[in-house]
């Protein structure tokens, strides 16, 4: 004997009912039934709240896509007139149909380098020592400073770069150009080659661009590692503690490889907003538009603050020129960050590293 | 309910069971020493750190003062540094192996990475803070706009007061638009997913790549150009919200997915759907979490300079219409002022510096108290209220079973 027992539910009265439904025995006359759905036909609010959360994510993707698509129409009347050209092209005067982002990309990329080297070592050295030299409060209180810093404005830095940096780094400018001149990039000539010592040689240059933008995002790169360091395995840590590893020797064998994932995604994430910054960028930077190899010396240019500085008497076309620039930017991020997340998804930690 | 009734009928079964086999140990008579401390220096280490300092500062000055034409701060800085590192090892390698010269070598270079990134990054706030202060000296400062300040006017008259306002209702705007969207987009990524949620989250991960002048200038020529004409605070709310809208929905998406699962499985075990799981269980274990994403997201959105640079448009007059005309915000007025080459406007620059900076700690101190805890870990205050909800829940099943019980009662009486 079968017995299906059917619970109604009526809150409405305040009172629970049971009813119990004692089948029918017997041969049943009837054919056998489809199998029944086990899926349940979803109530009235549930449909509401599929539908609801579906706009929102297709208002969501409509916005992004719409923003990926007008760009990529609008760029495109700029990109018929130049081609490829536009990948090598220095100069920047839309006017004159002669126009390219080979000088502008390159300061870019320049400037965000210059950020990487100064920032991964500081980086990586204060984040280590957050997860595994420091204790108690001391850990805590650096942990929220180091978040608190992350969001700081870009102006604030900005600031801080042109009324402090500027003045106060040209010594070290000049003194690596003396000693390290030998390295083309630290050299600082004019044209005939002849070495400059003057002081106004040294001021906007993409170095100090660089350092600016290197300690705007030292805090996402510290805070991002740091998580990743911090979910190394207790018990990998005590077993190298027990084989009689010195911290450091515990370090690097467990929490750095431990951590590479989380190393990388933070680095290609600051990359990412040092490629993007615009305002401190803009603040200090004189613009050229002409390739510098010489990271110590004025002038440089950057892809934002060319839309920055040249978006208000831009005409129709040399708006659609600024796209093009503003696009390549997006994609060169775009393929930094999907690296990034690559990377992090196919290592063993860092799952939790996202920001 | 029911089961109240059920558990009486069960007899007691769990008094037969053998006695437990787990021994307890025996702490008597076992003596408790002090508790040693595993990462305390000892002595030695502390003056042979000491000695390296010194030793350093003595070879630096030595060499900047008297023997090499060396100069400069930053120099100087460096050779002290190179040489208390070299000093240092010298000094630990008379007592110890090679491995342990690199151990104590490292967490001293360690050490010294984070006490210049904290100097620098303390040093950039204060510096902002400091030079600013003069200006939030004047309470003028806070409550009046440049309209009737000149370039060369002193600090007592004029102010911020018109990009404060105009902060607040673009971020304001672009809130009232990112955040429900934003958690909503996140609900939809974590709790409905399929194929184009997988899609949804790929295009939102993709857009936080975009950089913040290309979404000011995406708004400057699809919205100011084609449709308004001219420059306002609506265009660049829209603007922000471009820019933190996939911010928010990753943060969001991130505290959404630290929501336990057994949480939501046994909401459905007790048969609530999909959209009561939502809105009871998932929403309010992460409500401190998706607060603090909130808050961090609004943080990043109210600094940003670039997209407002070519959408809000530069006025020194106060303008509460976020359609009409031009309005400005704090970090625009920064970058507006230290353009100038006037003292006194560049003072003015560093006060609204400060201001903004301030903003953005209270901003951040409140997403500390409101969060920095995991999802489902009350506060005291909301451990007593649930205790209480749970205490009333109690007493309404027994006073429910109890007039169940009496209902029962009386008409299994009459048989007999």
């Amino acid at each position: 004997m079968s017995i299906g027992a059917v619970v109604s539910d009526d809150r409405s009265a305040g009172e629970v009912t049971t009813t119990v439904i004692l089948a029918e025995e017997g041969p049943s006359a009837q054919p056998p039934q489809e199998p029944r759905s086990l899926t349940p036909r979803p109530s009235r609010s549930d449909s509401i709240f599929r539908s609801v959360a579906f706009a929102a994510g297709g208002a969501t993707v409509a916005i992004m896509l719409a923003v990926g698509l007008f760009l990529s129409l609008r760029a495109g009347s700029a990109l018929q007139v130049t081609g490829f050209g536009f990948l090598v092209e220095q100069q920047w005067s839309p006017e004159t149909g002669e126009f390219g982002i080979a000088a502008v990309l390159f300061g870019t990329i320049t400037i965000a380098v210059i950020a990487m080297c100064v920032s991964v070592p500081l980086a990586l050295g204060t984040s280590m020592l957050i997860s595994e030299v420091l204790t108690g409060k001391l850990k805590q209180w650096s942990i929220t400073v180091v978040d608190l810093m992350a969001a700081v404005p870009s102006v604030v830095f900005g600031l801080w770069g042109v009324f402090f940096l500027q003045e106060n780094i040209i010594p070290v400018s000049r003194w690596i150009s003396t000693y390290f001149g030998w390295i083309p990039f630290f050299a600082v000539t004019d044209q005939t080659g002849e070495p400059l010592t003057d002081a106004s040689a040294f001021t906007s240059s993409a170095f100090i661009a660089g350092v600016v933008v290197a300690l705007m995002v030292v805090p996402t790169q510290t805070s991002i590692m740091r998580e990743a360091f911090m979910q190394a395995p207790a018990g990998e840590r005590e077993a190298a503690y027990a084989l009689g590893a010195t911290r450091w020797g515990m370090i690097t064998a467990v929490v750095l490889p431990f951590g590479r994932g989380g190393i990388i995604g933070g680095t290609m994430l600051g990359l990412g907003r040092a490629l993007g910054e615009t305002i401190a960028v803009y603040m200090i930077i004189s613009p050229i538009f002409s390739i510098n190899w010489q990271v110590l010396k004025t002038g440089s240019n950057s892809v934002s603050a060319l839309i920055a500085l040249r978006y208000g008497e831009a005409s129709e076309f040399a708006l659609s020129a600024l796209m093009a620039a503003g696009l390549v930017l997006f994609l060169v991020t775009l393929v930094i960050n999907f690296t990034a997340a690559s990377v992090v998804a196919r290592s063993r930690s860092g799952a939790e590293s996202e920001v | 309910m029911s089961l109240t009734t059920l558990e009486q009928l069960e007899p007691d079964e769990a008094t037969s069971e053998a006695e437990a086999r787990t021994a307890v140990p025996v702490k008597d008579g076992i003596e408790v020493g002090p508790r040693l401390r595993l990462r305390s220096a000892r002595l030695d280490d502390r003056y042979a750190l000491l000695g390296a300092v010194a030793g350093a500062l003595a070879i630096a000055i030595l060499l900047f003062g008297w023997i090499a034409p060396l100069s400069g701060f930053v120099g100087f800085v460096v050779v002290a540094f190179l040489c208390f590192i070299g000093i240092y090892a010298l000094l630990v390698s008379t007592t110890s192996d090679g491995r342990e010269v690199i151990d104590r070598v490292m967490t001293v270079v360690l050490a010294s990475a984070g006490v210049i990134l904290g100097t620098a990054l303390i040093f950039v706030v204060a510096y902002a803070l400091v030079r600013g202060f003069p200006a939030l000296l004047h309470l003028n400062f806070f409550f009046q706009d440049m309209e009737f300040a000149g370039p060369l006017d002193g600090l007592d008259v004029g102010g911020v007061a018109h990009a404060i306002v105009g902060t607040l209702i673009q971020i304001g705007i672009a809130l009232a638009i990112s955040i429900p969207l934003g958690i909503v987009t996140a609900l939809f990524l974590n709790e409905v997913g399929g194929r184009f949620a997988r899609f949804v989250r790929t295009v939102v991960d993709a857009m936080t790549a975009l950089p913040s002048i290309v979404a000011g200038l995406f708004i400057y020529s699809a919205v100011i150009l084609v449709f308004t004409h001219q420059r306002s605070g609506f265009a660049a709310a829209l603007a922000i919200t471009v820019m933190m809208l996939p911010i928010i929905v990753r943060a969001s998406d991130v505290v959404l997915r630290l929501v336990a699962g057994s949480l939501r499985e046994a909401s459905y075990a007790l048969g609530a759907s999909k959209w009561r799981t939502v809105w009871q269980v998932v929403l309010p274990t992460a409500r401190s979490g998706l607060v603090t994403a909130v808050i961090l997201g609004t943080a990043r959105g109210i600094g940003e300079t670039s997209p407002v640079l070519l959408t809000s448009g530069v006025t020194s007059v106060m303008n509460t219409n976020p359609f009409e005309g031009p309005m400005i915000s704090l970090p625009l007025q920064v970058f507006d002022f230290v353009r100038s080459p006037e003292p006194n406007i560049i003072a003015r620059g560093f006060g609204a510096a400060a201001v903004l900076l301030l903003l953005v700690l209270a901003l951040f101190a409140i997403a500390r108290v409101i969060g920095g805890r995991g999802p489902g870990d009350l506060s005291p205050r909301q451990q007593r209220a649930a205790r209480a909800a749970s205490e009333r829940d109690v007493e309404r099943m027994d006073a429910a079973a109890a007039r169940r019980l009496a209902a029962s009662a009386e008409p299994l009486e009459e048989p007999q």
